[in-house]
């Protein structure tokens, strides 16, 4: 596989887990209004995932779709960040997670839309405005989470403590991010750093966090090595397809 | 009476209504019989109002507990653009729940009361949605059954003579027509699929058929509100009407699918025009109403805790905006 | 009882469709804050087409005139959107719904 197009399907495996944890709330959110938000999250994360799925499909060339990749890989072929692939837990770990991720997703799809790879390149530019209202959305949510109760205060700044760790994946380059930069494919992760810190630090403000310190430990989703969460979540999501080898659906 | 939460107003009200009780409703009856709408704040007999609390709020409660059958299989479906559907369709079904408790809302209740009763096992919502959804075909039947039954139920209610109740109804209406068609398409992949995925089709079909039937009530002569219901143009056809036009309108369906019926005394009638059916367990209907259904203990449990769970968030997102106004800052848009 | 301080205020929304035409009374929703109520609005209303304007006002600030019934018991002062003011209570015989 070459490294753009592990490249592709980083991205795609990461929206697609992503949008498979925010998919499992609807039904269960503290208010109706709510599910419906989530809803829309998910449905936006997805349909980017479908999207980046089949372009990898195409750069393969082994003839897999989107279904194929997204229902016959298993969890060492799967390439998405670590953060994403994190448990729901409350909706404060929900909606810290998915802060953390929107603002790191709204710094690369604008870089991304300059990709010389065009397909992505539109991929990214609508996903950007998806993004943008995406990092609305939770960073709202962090603020009334941070600055509502004592309870709420705790409750999140807890889910930062406990889903902080997972962030550092999200600048390390590897070799596949230096061969695609190289090529002018997708940017180096380093450089959505700074972007990323500006959302942070800001929302934090208004959160009434602070930010936890660095952590040391390393988590390589992207290169296939995950947490024991990814297991649990492909074999829900995977199973009925599996069980009707070959079937239409 | 209608006149509780008034304030001030009250007393005036009360001495007024006495007098001019008749002529008032003898004036909303002929503004119902023309086919005019009824707005939140004319005058309506009190019953009205309660008839149409409860009518409106038990709709709105289906929805909402309706998510739970289906959104069951969202981490589960077979293919992403199942996924993907059956999540935007869920999110109507929520959407829908909250115009229907903006309607209700409309008549002096609020929606935290009306939650409050259906958690409490207070209020009913439609026994349909106390059933299991075992399989991946069991999203299909819903899609196609329970909402085609839905779509026979909610279409005359478009017209019906309240204008909050109507307007929602058309804005559900609009919403609903991709609903029935994506069950049916799953059903009719699953009946020209494999062995087992034909097999998983009827099976579905064999458990839903008669909760559907159910779907639209006992006989009207059973039924305590229908005569009053119609006459306020709240409902525009019988149960029995629409529960045949379902019958009528589903079986060659189910023909087309390839897919059988689980009626032995299904039969075309020639000579009425439409098809001839078994009789309906309505014991078991009363059974699943009065609580005892498979799943009627989780759906609600399931309601509790996403209400219990959430009350820290939804506090906090109180407490928060208190804060701001407070402070006197209010977050521009 | 619910503590219905704690409920989320009632807001009414508008919908711009599209350019051109007026703005739309849609229907109500719950939300705590201005920015909220938008971003509610934009998920519940605006699924199937972008509504290119939305406008969210709480339902206790608008202000309304009398039905056209001129039996009305109402006097023709500032009143609410709905019979009932915000805070409600529901009669005895509701609760047996």
């Amino acid at each position: 596989m070459t490294p753009h197009c592990r490249y592709v399907l980083r991205l795609a495996d990461t929206n697609l887990v992503l949008a498979q944890r925010l998919g499992a709330w609807v039904g269960h959110a503290p208010a109706l209004e709510e599910d419906l938000g989530i809803a829309n999250v998910s449905l936006d994360l997805l349909g980017q995932a479908r999207l980046l799925l089949t372009h990898a499909g195409e750069l393969e060339a082994r003839g897999r779709g989107e279904d194929a990749l997204a229902y016959l890989r298993e969890e060492s072929e799967y390439l998405n960040l670590t953060l994403v692939e994190q448990p729901n837990g409350d909706f404060g770990d929900t909606i810290v997670r998915q802060f953390l991720f929107d603002a790191w997703q709204l710094e690369l799809y604008g870089k991304l839309a300059l990709s010389k790879d065009e397909k992505l390149a539109a991929i990214a530019a609508k996903g950007a405005r998806e993004a943008t209202y995406h990092l609305r959305y939770s960073g709202g949510w962090l603020m009334r989470l941070g600055d509502g109760t004592a309870e709420s205060h705790g409750r999140v700044a807890e889910s930062l403590a406990r889903l902080w760790p997972f962030t550092n994946e999200l600048f390390d380059g590897d070799e596949v991010d230096r061969a695609v930069s190289a090529a002018g494919i997708g940017p180096d992760p380093e450089s959505l750093r700074d972007g990323w810190l500006r959302h942070v630090e800001e929302v934090l403000a208004g959160a009434t966090l602070t930010q936890p310190a660095a952590a040391t430990f390393g988590w390589y989703g992207k290169q296939g090595r995950h947490s024991e969460h990814l297991g649990y979540l492909l074999a829900e999501m995977q199973s009925l397809h599996r069980a009707h080898p070959g079937a239409a659906w | 009476m209608y006149t509780q939460g008034l304030d001030s107003l009250g007393k005036d009200c009360l001495r007024g209504e006495a007098q001019d009780g008749a002529a008032l409703e003898s004036r909303f009856q002929s503004r119902v019989d023309a086919e005019e709408k009824i707005e939140a704040k004319d005058w309506m007999p009190e019953a009205y109002r309660r008839t149409l609390i409860r009518q409106i709020s038990q709709h709105a409660h289906s929805e909402i507990v309706g998510m739970l059958p289906e959104g069951n299989w969202i981490t589960r479906a077979p293919s992403l653009l199942r996924k993907a559907i059956l999540i935007a369709k869920v999110q109507d079904e929520g959407g829908h729940g909250a115009y229907l408790y903006s309607a209700t809302e409309t008549l002096g209740v609020s929606r935290d009361q009306l939650v409050e009763q259906l958690l409490e096992g207070k209020a009913k919502y439609s026994s349909i949605f106390n059933y299991p959804t075992p399989t991946w075909a069991d999203v299909g039947a819903i899609g196609w059954l329970v909402d085609g039954a839905a779509i026979m139920n909610q279409i005359p209610l478009c017209r019906c003579s309240y204008g909050p109740y109507a307007r929602a109804m058309v804005r559900i209406c609009k919403e609903e027509s991709f609903h029935q068609r994506q069950g049916y398409e799953i059903m009719l992949r699953l009946a020209r699929g494999t062995d087992s995925q034909r097999a998983m089709a009827q099976a579905a079909l064999d458990r839903w058929w008669w909760p559907s039937l159910m779907m639209f009530g006992p006989s009207d002569s059973e039924s305590r509100h229908s005569a009053q219901s119609m006459r306020w143009k709240i409902k525009r056809f019988s149960n029995d009407e629409l529960r045949q036009k379902f019958v009528d309108t589903t079986v060659p369906q189910a023909d087309f699918l390839g897919l059988k019926v689980p009626d032995p005394e299904l039969r075309w009638d020639d000579n009425a025009g439409h098809y001839r059916f078994g009789p309906i367990d309505w014991n078991e209907f009363e059974q699943v109403l009065q609580g005892h259904g498979p799943c009627n203990r989780e759906r609600l449990e399931a309601r509790r805790r996403a209400q219990d769970e959430g009350r820290w968030v939804r506090d906090a997102a109180s407490a928060w905006a208190a804060k701001r106004e407070a402070e006197g800052k209010t977050r521009a848009a | 009882m619910t503590d219905s301080t704690k409920e989320w205020p009632l807001y009414e929304i508008f919908i711009r469709a599209k350019s051109g035409l007026d703005h739309k009374h849609v229907g109500s929703l719950h939300a705590t804050d201005a920015r909220m109520a938008l971003e509610h609005a934009r998920d519940l209303y605006t699924r199937r087409q972008e509504g290119v304007s939305i406008w969210a006002v709480r339902s206790a600030d608008i202000v309304a005139s009398d039905p056209a019934d001129a039996d009305a018991f109402f006097e023709p002062a500032r009143d609410k959107v709905y019979r009932h003011p915000t805070f409600y209570e529901i009669p005895d015989e509701v609760k047996t719904l």
